[in-house]
């Protein structure tokens, strides 16, 4: 790749000054520095050409795609169900959340409306989810600026609540527990008693994380007005979660077009007032404690009742009948060959993951595959920002740069 | 603003512009000349009741029966006003070329490239349009149009695979 507007400044010595033609001249130029694509601090393989004078970043130049896999065109050669375990490859972090986008994309295509239970499984799973997405986050940005015991701190507890994925679906990362129009399994007994033991332990955790962050000088050094972009940019950027909050956009689609059980739950949308990376980490520690106000109040008003949405033609049939049931295994074979017969039509559904607006663009022509899916990812979008927001600070701080937007190649490159 | 607020405010003000207006499962999406693309997101952007000042995504979508091939999907999002539009129009694959909204949000910047990247639709006064996922010397074409084979066009078959097998 060729940079042809490389200035080149020449410093001399005033041609007044005695004995200057024996002096050799001062030259200085940008230098061109490659940042990964192998970087431990880049979370995956990406690459950013700086432009630097001396050791601030004139420019920066993403370069993606180490990681594109061609998830849209794989889309369109399998049916809606056969769609949920990509979903999981996306941002490979947060799976739970993308089965949930997807799902609720489908669902929306479908109009299918899904019984309570469901939704408030939905909602807990998703909420653990962000737990996990914020802690991971926390931890690894932390660990990219230097300080590293925090990490091990979320990282115990974050195992936690992996084992207790491992228990509800099998699975620590590539989950695929939601289904189109409900869930895969119900909660077990032992799973919510363990939640609820998690929801006692972990509040006072939470402020633990914080006091080892914000006494430790240097880190607040590095995060307080670092990567600081006006609420104006931010939104014509169209950035999204908590890198848009943290410029005081009240924008959170939980609330902005509520879905799922999130209408029936108090929780507040923290928001930043600086723009800076600092408050971007404000705002993800005040929603890990949103996160567990929310799952405490959907544990609460849970009742018993169906986990799946009676739509024959588009949902499976429970486990138990396809096992025992002839005409059920009939039904669960047709709908992952052949799929469900979708109405032509084009949805858009976007949904509030922990990095901000996770959106699936559907274009339907009829018949069981997707003609089109366009998926929104935020990291893919933020990056986009990158040049904007590491202009004038040191080469050091471009690696906060990259934390504050809790980037994930996977879900970037798709 | 409903729905049917925007669209009639729409047809109102540029009704040579506007091809179709469609709403379905809650959405408008409008389908407008491609010519009057960009004077139409420019009144969606800077109309006080309108207020379209969050870009969601830009998409397309490849029709090839169709005389006007390709479609380009804009989608954008009122933050303050909370309501959405989906702004979409057709080009032809001989004049496969747009008006690029990057002077009106800045995000587009990204995902029209993206759009190039994958479907080949060109965008006029587009900042640095380059390739953006795939490689700057990728030459095999635009995977996402729909005359791409999903197993790629052959080349994998080329290579040379080694036998490792115990002999």
């Amino acid at each position: 790749m060729a940079f042809e507007d490389q200035r080149t400044t020449v410093y001399k010595l005033d041609p007044a000054h005695p004995g200057s033609e024996t002096l050799p001249t001062l030259r200085s130029e940008e230098l061109l520095l490659n940042m990964g694509p192998q970087h431990p601090a880049t979370h995956g393989v990406l690459k950013v050409i700086l432009e630097l004078e001396g050791e601030r970043l004139v420019k920066s130049t993403p370069v993606l795609g180490y990681l594109h896999r061609g998830v849209e065109k794989l889309a369109e050669d399998g049916t809606y169900h056969q769609f949920i375990p990509h979903t999981d490859r996306l941002d490979y972090v947060c799976a739970m959340y993308n089965n949930f986008a997807y799902c609720r994309a489908v669902e929306k295509l479908m109009n299918i409306t899904l019984p309570d239970r469901a939704e408030y499984l939905r909602t807990i799973v998703a909420e653990v989810q962000r737990i996990i997405g914020h802690q991971f986050w926390l931890g690894t940005q932390a660990l990219d600026i230097g300080a590293m015991g925090v990490f091990f701190y979320c990282f115990r507890d974050r195992e936690i609540l992996m084992d207790w994925f491992d228990e509800l679906c099998g699975a620590r990362l590539t989950t695929s527990w939601y289904r189109i129009g409900g869930v895969e399994r119900d909660f077990t007994p032992s799973l919510l008693d363990k939640l609820k033991q998690f929801l006692d332990y972990f509040p006072p955790k939470i402020d633990e994380y914080v006091v080892f962050l914000e006494k430790n000088r240097i880190w607040v050094g590095r995060t307080k007005g670092v990567a600081i972009i006006s609420a104006e940019d931010a939104v014509s950027f169209g950035l999204s979660g908590p890198t848009l909050r943290g410029s005081g956009v009240d924008y959170d689609l939980r609330k902005a077009e509520p879905y799922s059980a999130y209408p029936k739950c108090e929780f507040s949308v923290p928001l930043g007032k600086n723009g800076d990376t600092y408050d971007r980490y404000w705002i993800r520690v005040q929603e890990l404690y949103e996160s567990v106000k929310i799952i405490r109040q959907c544990l609460e008003q849970m009742q018993d009742g169906p986990i799946m949405a009676d739509v024959p033609s588009v949902t499976l049939p429970p486990k138990q009948r396809v096992f025992t049931n002839l005409e059920s295994m009939i039904q669960q074979f047709k709908l992952f060959s052949q799929g469900f017969d979708a109405p032509p039509g084009e949805i858009y559904c976007g949904t509030e993951a922990h990095k901000g607006e996770l959106g699936f663009y559907i274009v339907s022509t009829g018949g069981g595959k997707p003609y089109r899916l366009k998926i929104r990812a935020p990291s893919f979008i933020h990056m986009g920002a990158f040049d904007h927001m590491s202009r004038g600070y040191m080469i050091a701080d471009a690696v906060t740069i990259f934390g504050t937007y809790d980037i994930v190649m996977g879900e970037c490159d798709r | 603003m409903s729905l049917q607020e925007l669209a009639n405010r729409l047809q109102e003000d540029f009704a040579t512009g506007l091809i179709k207006a469609v709403e379905w499962r809650g959405e408008l999406a409008v389908t407008v000349m491609r010519d009057r693309l960009h004077e139409i997101a420019q009144f969606l952007h800077d109309d006080p009741a309108m207020d379209f000042d969050y870009i969601v995504h830009v998409s397309s979508v490849d029709w090839p029966d169709d005389e006007e091939r390709f479609e380009v999907v804009y989608e954008f999002y009122s933050i303050r006003k909370r309501h959405r539009i989906r702004l979409k129009t057709r080009v032809s694959e001989s004049d496969c070329i747009v008006d690029s909204l990057t002077d009106l949000w800045k995000g587009a910047d990204f995902m029209e490239r993206e759009v190039y990247d994958m479907m080949g639709i060109r965008f006029r006064n587009h900042p640095d349009l380059r390739r953006i996922l795939l490689p700057d010397d990728y030459t095999e074409g635009y995977p996402l149009r729909k005359d791409f084979p999903l197993r790629g066009k052959g080349w994998r078959d080329t290579f040379e695979f080694l036998d490792e097998t115990a002999r």
